[in-house]
């Protein structure tokens, strides 16, 4: 039952991305704990694809981790089985079977006495990796998360953010490789900007591996802006409704997903619009040093009113106005704490809360690594809105407000 | 400079009382001239011999408990010990509610008199200290810390010894530090049953009024007991390890 090898991912390679994710498949799975007459989850079948994110919402009690829990088998079904690839995972050795599946929860659950390094390696280092091949690990997964190898190596979890330790519980999650990721709420303890930017790199993450990857939210808006396929459950473990985002909110299955979904829909094409939908507007960017009069000369050419101040990387440090710039003779290294960035994963509902958050009129969009590659104005953001407003209008002459069109499905 | 700032107050204040206290002493004892009498116990090769008792009396049983009561409150911790959990901690709080004396004396009935029995009541006296931090070190763990080691794949016995061992050394070690200084002031009440120990200068001391034994018997175990925890303090402060508060 077993003798098949771990390497289900290497079978399962997609056209255009590499996928290095494995298929999950649950059969008829149960979970009934001892003294409760209901089981916490009934009858639980799902396939998830290879490669995809899949977010599994609901509200509490609804049986959303307990099943996220048994694919790795901290909670050991009741009855029927799993499988990751094409192995049955229900008879395998436990430990074994999550060392080869990452697994991450709130706040990233870093082993407080350890460095971040060693966080990063428990892993292989249980699987027995030599040290040098775990420090190059290290430092590739400190890469991918966006935190700079030589600064946090040797930090401490409590000397770091809530986003932070949990980029570093990301990184250590995916120290060994696993084809498949579980995610228990992982953004659920960091402030509105932070998310979206953890959100953001995920998605990132997911592109560039082609990890499974099932999240547990129990924020509707996260699942959208996740998930390639939403899980919605009720009590008991119930699916409501498997589909894509756009499904959903363009036919939710049952009156219990109107309801979850509820709400929140009038604006919810803002979290199914990504900032790389919209059209951005240029920006002119100078480096650190720069004459100012160049600088000044280069932006009026261009006909705008102020310039963004980039690293040697391209990322950017700050945006100021021209008036500001012509103060000095260079431009300055003046680093604002306080600038909104986006990325184009991000969903406009995030690129909106980061102009509200800063007070700003406008967030910059940069690509995975950081650079600069344009501006998004509020004005767009509301062009965006009132466009859909006026098609829901115009698509039926008595919407409610809960009621909304489908302009991308495809 | 700044260092020396940083460190906790108690870690530089005991070894200035210890100096104080020490150094008057030792003055007072190279000033003062005994009488015979006194000079019996008081004599310095005498006084050395009863000091050292007192501490192989004191370490013996600390050792004895810390084996017994570290493995005891880790298995306790353990989800299947559950049950069995409340009647030992009882049985370890009796043992400590008992009074030393009667405790020490009540045991010489069945065990004689000697330094065998005097560790064996010290044991019995000390456990529920070390027992008790054992257990809430442990169980102050943080669950999620503990479930994200399961999750990633540590297996029982990594977790426990990787994790939550070193998260609860420095409750374990308090622990261990508390029954330290418990033991070196019981170690003087061995002197009934036959055990030499600095006790046995004061009930000398005290039977034939002899102010000097009574008082250098009270003094010594007193600095015993604070060098001792300081040293406790010191090995607390290196062992935990960094990010844990």
């Amino acid at each position: 039952m077993t003798d098949e090898k771990t390497g289900s991912a290497a079978d399962t390679v997609a056209g255009e991305r590499t996928v290095t994710g494995a298929s999950i498949r649950l059969d008829g799975v149960v979970k009934q704990y001892r003294g409760q007459t209901k089981p916490a989850v009934q009858k639980l079948d799902l396939d998830i694809e290879a490669g995809h994110i899949v977010a599994f919402v609901g509200p509490s009690g609804c049986g959303k981790t307990t099943t996220l829990k048994m694919i790795n088998r901290l909670i050991e079904p009741t009855e029927g089985r799993i499988f990751i690839g094409d192995r049955d995972v229900t008879g395998e050795d436990p430990d074994k079977l999550r060392q080869s599946i990452g697994y991450v929860i709130q706040s990233g659950g870093l082993f407080p006495h350890w460095s971040v390094a060693k966080n990063i390696g428990a892993i292989p280092r249980v699987l027995g990796w030599n040290a040098q091949r775990i420090a190059e690990r290290t430092e590739y997964l400190l890469d991918l998360v966006g935190l700079d190898a030589a600064t946090f190596e040797d930090r401490l979890p409590k000397d770091m953010s809530g986003g932070q330790q949990q980029r570093v519980g990301v990184a250590r999650a995916l120290a060994a490789d696993p084809p498949v990721l579980l995610m228990d709420e992982p953004f659920g303890a960091v402030d509105p900007i932070t998310r979206g930017r953890l959100q953001d790199k995920l998605i990132a993450i997911q592109h560039e591996l082609g990890k499974t990857i099932v999240i547990v939210t129990h924020d509707f808006e996260e699942a959208t802006k996740l998930g390639d396929k939403v899980l919605i459950l009720s009590e008991g473990g119930h699916i409501e409704q498997y589909a894509t985002p756009e499904e959903i909110l363009a036919k939710p299955a049952t009156p219990f997903v109107e309801e979850f979904v509820g709400s929140g829909a009038t604006l919810a094409h803002l979290t199914l619009s990504r900032v790389k939908d919209v059209e951005h507007d240029p920006v002119v960017t100078a480096r650190i040093g720069e004459p100012s009069d160049e600088v000044i000369g280069r932006a009026r050419a261009q006909g705008v009113t102020w310039i963004v101040v980039v690293d040697g990387d391209g990322r950017a440090q700050a945006w100021p106005s021209l008036d500001e710039v012509a103060t000095k003779d260079r431009v300055s290294d003046y680093v604002d704490p306080r600038l909104p960035v986006v990325a184009p994963s991000s969903t406009l509902n995030d690129a909106l809360d980061s102009m509200l958050a800063a007070s700003q009129g406008g967030v910059l969009v940069t690509d995975s690594r950081g650079a600069v590659t344009g501006a998004l104005t509020i004005a767009t953001v509301m062009a965006v809105i009132r466009g859909q407003l006026s098609d829901a209008r115009a698509g039926d002459g008595h919407v409610t407000y809960t009621a909304h069109t489908e302009g991308t499905t495809p | 400079m700044n260092r020396l700032r940083r460190l906790p107050m108690d870690v530089w204040f005991e070894p200035l009382l210890i100096v104080v206290f020490g150094t008057g002493y030792i003055l007072w004892y190279r000033s003062t001239t005994l009488t015979p009498t006194e000079e019996a116990s008081l004599g310095w090769s005498n006084l050395r011999t009863t000091i050292l008792d007192h501490i192989t009396l004191t370490l013996t049983a600390t050792v004895i408990v810390v084996l017994i009561a570290i493995p005891l409150g880790i298995v306790l911790t353990r989800e299947k010990a559950r049950p069995v959990k409340p009647v030992v901690v009882n049985f370890a709080n009796v043992g400590q509610a008992a009074p030393a004396v009667g405790l020490i004396v009540l045991l010489t009935m069945w065990l004689g008199t000697g330094f065998r029995t005097a560790v064996v009541g010290l044991v019995v006296y000390a456990i529920l200290p070390i027992l008790q931090n054992t257990i809430v070190g442990i169980d102050q763990v943080d669950r999620r810390t503990i479930e994200a080691a399961r999750g990633i794949g540590f297996s029982g016995l990594r977790t426990l010894v990787q994790v939550e061992l070193p998260l609860a050394v420095p409750v374990i070690l308090n622990g261990v530090r508390t029954a330290l200084v418990i033991l070196v002031g019981t170690a003087t009440l061995s002197t009934f049953i036959g055990a030499t120990s600095l006790g046995t200068l004061i009930t000398t001391g005290v039977t034939l009024f002899l102010p000097k034994l009574l008082i250098s018997g009270a003094i010594l175990v007193g600095l015993l007991a604070l060098i001792i925890d300081w040293l406790g303090r010191l090995v607390e402060l290196v062992a935990t390890p960094r990010g844990v508060a």
